[in-house]
């Protein structure tokens, strides 16, 4: 067991199994699903510990060939599937077992809970493991699908029909992003014979003997990438293929979105940074310019048209969900601009930290911001923007993490999110991408405007009264209420939700988490420097320098 | 005419991997029945099937189970095929999960046109 070799298998095997253990045993004992699952993603945790430590420590890149059938001969194509895990991997998977473990602290309480919850949860979590630590195309499809297949059911989980239809929506355009992907990995196929990510790198370099040069102008391959990153794109919700991840995160239960959001959509960024840079490699858009063109453009639109839609939205989750869109935009942007042909060695190095900076930032800082939007909503019913006046004052606490993290958002520094822009702007000034640096400064004026009416609304807006909340409330608010209404004054606030609610308020799990994502999010941006230092064996092996 | 002729002849297992496709993404866009959307669904996803069996053909290919000694005959990529089977398991559990969804939906609004949910939620 001293072979950190085998970590990446038990970390993808351990929650599908516990998955399946978590609905066995609540065949038998209901209540065993929290237990179970708190256990798994402890071990979970203390594995990706050990991988973390072997892969930044002495050992570097660890292969494991699964079922060792290795290689026919020195220079021929794996024969099984590799689990891969290196500096980017590392992180990842360190990240997932961290908000894994977080979420389970929000739904403690909070809900959703019971059996298929945990079940397909675990699931998630191992789906999300194995497209980190896979080394082969068709793996990651497989894996894609199974966070895909978790994620449509975690979104219907309270089984009410609005999530169930943005679930739906959300399966066809997943699951038709998911095969146009598959068509690009069969047409990677055709074009070389593998499916293992650093054998296909090497024979579209034309490296082994069968093959007559370079490959990268093949109209095969070019399709290919296409494909594939067009699937990806509709997975890492990127404008104008965002259209499923608005309604799923709004409908989904509150504790379900903080998992999605930190998580799910973040894997498709991932999926798409690793085969643009291991498999596709730099020198395939050095051959062909027009793509990373194509690629930096898109994702340009992506960041402006998500922020411009978050400003106009007015339940808090739609808006925090359009952030997303644009976050992830600049996530592409930046892997755009680490391949661009322009991009020199250090502009190059530059985006690509920032890409995964901002990756790992927006993942806390999302997850952090929409627990922090379900405390709010626990304590006040706060669903729209308008909700929130005054509550600056009623909940300091969640206030003051969901506005800081309001500030993280828009690239405040310290903080992380400012850590990333940075980053991503040095590496677009550099490579002479001027357009983009002024693409990322007008969503940062956008993102400024939404995060400016929270904070108008929690601290300066004063709470409204007992009967102008009565008068305002829609027609749907439950008869609570309007007796609460009713009954008068603004002192009754207090003690209305103790009596519509056994639990009054958010539980402590839920405001810990919302504190402790904000406080991380400070300190992650003092953290620029490690960062960089970390991922310099990934940026330089595939950006070879 | 003569080389579309020896497309369709030849490669006729392309052609109608093309169309499937095409169809299957049109009825995924276009139809307003949640059902034949799911439908959709899964002839796009037929498409990509055939597209894999049609790339491993290979005339007079024996299934690839090498003997000892016997190396000299034709053998089929075994990897195509691997993938279709997993795909195909991939597409049957999104296809439960699609169904029961529409379950759900259908027995909360009562239709699975799209465009009478649209009407039934908004007077919600």
């Amino acid at each position: 067991m001293t072979d950190p070799t085998v970590a990446p298998v038990l970390l993808i095997a351990l929650p599908i199994v516990a998955a399946a253990v978590v609905l066995l045993a609540g065949l038998r004992w209901p209540r065993s699903g929290w237990p179970i699952s708190l256990v798994a993603l402890v071990l979970e945790g203390g594995l990706a510990a050990w991988l973390a430590s072997a892969v930044f420590g002495d050992s570097g890149r660890l292969v494991h060939e699964l079922g060792a059938y290795g290689r026919p001969g020195e220079n021929e194509f794996a024969v099984g599937i590799e689990l891969v895990a290196d500096a980017l991997s590392a992180t990842m998977v360190g990240l997932i077992a961290l908000i894994a473990l977080s979420v389970l602290a929000v739904t403690r309480r909070a809900g959703p809970r019971g059996v298929p919850f945990y079940a397909a949860y675990l699931m998630l979590i191992g789906g999300l493991m194995g497209v980190s630590l896979t080394g082969d195309v068709f793996n990651l499809f497989v894996f894609l699908e199974i966070t895909g297949i978790a994620t449509y059911t975690l979104v219907a989980s309270n089984r009410s029909a609005p999530a169930a239809v943005a679930a739906l929506k959300y399966l066809i355009v997943g699951t038709t992003g998911a095969s146009l992907y598959l068509l690009g990995v069969g047409y990677l196929l055709m074009a070389t014979g593998t499916l293992n990510m650093a054998d296909l790198a090497a024979t579209l370099a034309g490296e082994p003997s069968f093959v007559d040069g370079p490959m990268y102008t093949d109209p095969l391959v070019l399709a290919s990438f296409a494909f594939i990153a067009t699937g990806l794109f509709v997975k890492a919700a990127i404008f104008p293929l965002h259209t499923w991840q608005p309604g799923a995160y709004d409908e989904a239960p509150d504790g379900v979105t903080v998992a999605i959001s930190a998580l799910v959509s973040t894997i498709g960024a991932y999926a798409f940074l690793r085969i643009s840079l291991s498999v596709f490699t730099p020198a395939f858009f050095e051959a062909t310019p027009i793509v990373a063109t194509v690629i930096v453009t898109v994702a340009s639109v992506s960041v402006v048209a998500g922020s411009a839609l978050a400003v106009m939205q007015s339940r808090i989750k739609r808006t925090f969900a359009y952030s997303s869109v644009s976050q992830f935009g600049l996530v592409v942007l930046a892997t755009g601009i680490a391949v661009h042909p322009d991009a020199g060695a250090s502009a190059a190095e530059a985006a690509l930290i920032g890409a995964v900076i901002h990756l790992v930032g927006h993942a806390v800082v999302k997850g952090g911001l929409f627990t922090a939007a379900m405390g709010l909503a626990l304590d006040s019913d706060a669903r729209t923007i308008d909700d929130l006046a005054g509550l600056g004052r009623q909940s300091p606490v969640l206030s003051a993490a969901m506005a800081l993290l309001g500030l993280t958002l828009v690239g405040v520094p310290p903080a992380v999110g400012f850590l990333g822009k940075w980053y991503i702007v040095i590496g677009a000034m550099n490579a002479d991408l001027w357009p983009v640096a002024v693409v990322i400064l007008l969503s940062t004026v956008l993102t400024l405007a939404y995060v400016a009416r929270l904070f108008e609304q929690l601290y300066f807006t004063p709470a409204p009264s007992g009967d102008e909340a009565g008068a305002e409330a829609p027609a749907d608010t439950s008869d609570d209420h309007a007796m609460a209404a009713d009954g008068g004054n603004s002192a009754d606030d207090g003690t209305e939700e103790h009596l519509s609610d056994p639990t009054p308020g958010a539980p402590f799990g839920v405001v810990a988490v919302a504190v402790g994502a904000a406080i991380l999010a400070i300190l992650l941006g003092f953290a620029g420097a490690e960062f960089a230092d970390a991922l310099e064996p990934f940026v330089t092996e595939v950006l070879g320098q | 005419m003569t080389p579309l002729v020896d497309v369709l002849t030849s490669r006729y297992a392309y052609v109608l991997f093309a169309l499937l496709l095409g169809i299957g993404l049109y009825m995924i866009v276009s139809s307003q029945n949640l059902v034949k959307k799911v439908i959709g669904l899964n002839l796009f996803q037929t498409a990509l099937f055939l597209f894999f069996i049609a790339s491993a053909y290979l005339a007079g290919g024996q299934a690839p189970i090498v003997h000892h000694g016997g190396k000299e005959a034709t053998y089929v990529s075994p990897l195509p095929q691997v993938i279709v089977l997993t795909a195909i398991v991939v597409g049957i559990a999104v296809t439960a999960v699609a169904l029961a969804l529409l379950v759900r939906i259908y027995a909360e609004y009562g239709t699975l046109e799209e465009d009478v949910l649209r009407e039934v939620r908004s007077d919600d």
